[in-house]
């Protein structure tokens, strides 16, 4: 208990429990494994993976990279700013992927032209009359659907006190099923020049950072926010506060569903196609980058800056192995290894606030 | 403007067939600070639980300041100005000093947002301020999360809320069972600060010493009843542990336990 300060009441506070954002930990690792990319790039490519190093050019960054790294998590990254609220309440989602999955069908179906080529749309889902919908349409499906798929979620987690684990496996499982019993497995395809636009170039990094922007506002500055952590720090006391606990947490699956759906919508957009497997494991890699990102499993603590930041994390890591030209097998085995050290780290964190309190 | 801020008439809470708490006919007046002693299972845990609205009663009347009650729930029973530190701290450790002292009726602005409402952190830390200074309690830093700050400090922040919103009865449940001397000492302080600020006072506590120290009155519970009904100046240690053992009964209790 060195350098403390006296209360009027002869309390003592340790200055040295002072409190670091996690995000700089966070922040911290990025560049860690960033400067080993670099390193090994240097040894082992004679190149840098971030930044240009070509004569030709005077930039400083590696921008086509860059790009890259950014684009390939921002779909799942979207995905991952609704989990990040689901685990800050001590929840979990594992339905995201799936529910990725069936409302790709489900809203691709609506945003389908009538005439591919001079032809009739060979998979048109729907008669002529669901041809050539206004984009508003098949985004709202999108956004219908992965509300009910959070719906149903969150009547099952806050009102039948169903583990969020075994809830949202069922509809893990029930929305993958859907995905692929609405067009018998068949891929549904050709979508109107709008609907192509929404996930078309840089467009899904810049729905994911606004969202990301307008979640991080949401989770610090609302009373949503300012419930959904008292929730996941300690139920009985947010519900001895007052706070309407299962209708909080219906809001938080709702939103979670939601941000899936739109995902849904602009990976079709991007891929031009919508098919039963898409979405697949996508829910586990929105939780790494939580989890990555500093969110605890235990609920209460996390960020979505954080969850951005874990999602660099894994782009910085699937890039720098293609640069590496290493195999995609040793990149899983090291992300596996990230994720159980990102939980070990936190569950260590834990018990030393507990031993010093 | 009666001097009696809380009375209850016949409380009673039976848990299927347990009965928990029987007719408790209770006083409690305007700036008075009254002990609720006695063993354990006593029933002093579930009056306190009937009164706040944490569970709802079989029968029986309460009447708080002046008007009849029925509180479907303890946010109610806060609402109308009765504020209670529980047993197990109804903090959330991930949350900094105004969050937890606000919690569930934050100050905010833009409500036309619903859920999504700003939350007005300015004037929610200056009130908090202010009832730290009221009750004396001294936390440097209010921004530091609960999870960072001793049992003492915790114990502070809880009962800090009584102050920062005007509260007419404060309830304790046995406020320092988890705290060492220094901060049973400290909690004790701010309680005596209450007393001098006219602060009605329900304190449930063990702690002999520290309900002779505190408070005007003393409440004897034994197996559901009321069993006695001390002036703190008409009694000492030994007659209330009599009253709480059962081997006496106050003389207008007689058949009740």
């Amino acid at each position: 208990m060195s350098d403390t300060s006296e209360g009027t009441g002869g309390l003592t506070f340790d200055k040295s429990k002072r409190q670091w954002p996690n995000e700089l930990n966070v922040f911290g690792a990025l560049i860690l494994i960033i400067i080993i990319f670099e390193i090994l790039g240097a040894i082992f490519m004679q190149q840098s993976l971030l930044f240009d190093t070509r004569d030709r050019f005077d930039s400083i960054f590696n921008e086509a990279r860059l790009r890259i790294i950014i684009i390939q998590v921002a779909i799942i990254g979207i995905i991952a700013i609704g989990v990040t609220q689901v685990i800050i309440t001590a929840g979990i989602d594992l339905s995201s992927g799936s529910v990725v999955g069936a409302t790709a069908m489900i809203a691709m179906s609506f945003a389908q032209v009538s005439i591919v080529n001079g032809a009739e749309n060979p998979k048109a889902i729907f008669g002529p009359a669901f041809l050539d919908l206004p984009v508003i349409v098949p985004v709202l499906v999108g956004l219908g659907v992965g509300m009910i798929a959070g719906t149903i979620n969150g009547i099952l987690v806050a009102y039948s006190r169903i583990p969020p684990f075994i809830a949202t496996l069922g509809m893990m499982l029930f929305a993958r099923g859907v995905a692929q019993w609405w067009s018998l497995g068949n891929p549904v395809s050709f979508p109107t020049e709008a609907y192509a636009v929404i996930g078309a170039g840089m467009n899904p990094v810049i729905i994911f950072l606004a969202l990301a922007v307008i979640f991080h506002l949401v989770m610090n500055y609302t009373v949503y926010g300012k419930h959904t952590y008292a929730i996941g720090s300690n139920e009985a006391a947010a519900r001895m506060s007052g706070i309407n606990v299962p209708r909080h947490l219906l809001l938080v699956y709702i939103i979670a569903g939601m941000l899936a759906g739109l995902a849904a919508v602009i990976l079709t957009s991007k891929n031009l196609t919508a098919q039963s497997g898409m979405g697949l494991s996508y829910e586990l890699e929105a939780i790494a980058m939580a989890v990555i990102g500093g969110v605890s499993l235990f609920g209460g603590r996390g960020s979505i800056i954080g969850t951005v930041i874990g999602a660099l994390i894994i782009g910085v890591i699937t890039s720098g192995f293609t640069f590496l030209r290493l195999g995609a097998f040793y990149q899983e085995m090291v992300l596996g290894a990230i994720i159980v050290g990102a939980v070990a780290l936190d569950q260590w964190q834990q018990k030393r606030a507990a031993a010093r309190a | 403007m009666s001097d009696i801020i809380l009375e209850t008439k016949g409380l009673t809470k039976h848990y299927g067939g347990v009965h928990a708490l029987e007719d408790a006919d209770f006083i409690l007046n305007r700036g008075e600070h009254v002990a609720i002693m006695g063993d354990n299972g006593a029933g002093k845990s579930t009056f306190v639980r009937q009164i706040t609205g944490v569970e709802q009663r079989t029968r029986g009347t309460v009447i708080f300041d002046g008007e009849e009650v029925n509180f479907a729930g303890p946010l109610d029973a806060r609402e109308a100005g009765i504020e209670t530190v529980f047993q197990t701290l109804a903090l959330a450790d991930d949350l900094n000093v105004p969050d937890n002292l606000f919690l569930g009726r934050e100050k905010t602005m833009w409500n036309f947002l619903g859920p999504f409402r700003r939350l007005n952190y300015k004037a929610m830390r200056e009130d908090t301020m202010a009832g730290l200074v009221k009750t004396g309690v001294k936390i440097p830093n209010i921004k530091n999360t609960i999870a960072n700050m001793s049992g003492g400090q915790r114990q502070c922040v809880a009962i800090a809320r009584t102050a920062t919103f005007a509260s007419k009865l404060t309830i304790m449940d046995e406020p320092t069972a988890a705290l060492g001397v220094q901060e049973t000492a400290q909690v004790e302080n701010i309680i005596r600060t209450l007393k001098e600020q006219g602060e009605s006072l329900i304190l449930v506590s063990h702690n002999m010493r520290q309900v002779f120290d505190l408070v005007d009155r003393i409440i004897v519970f034994r197996r559901g009843r009321i069993c006695a009904n001390l002036r703190k100046e008409e009694t000492d240690g030994e007659d209330v542990v009599a009253y709480i053992t059962g081997a006496k009964t106050g003389a207008e209790f007689e058949g009740a336990a």
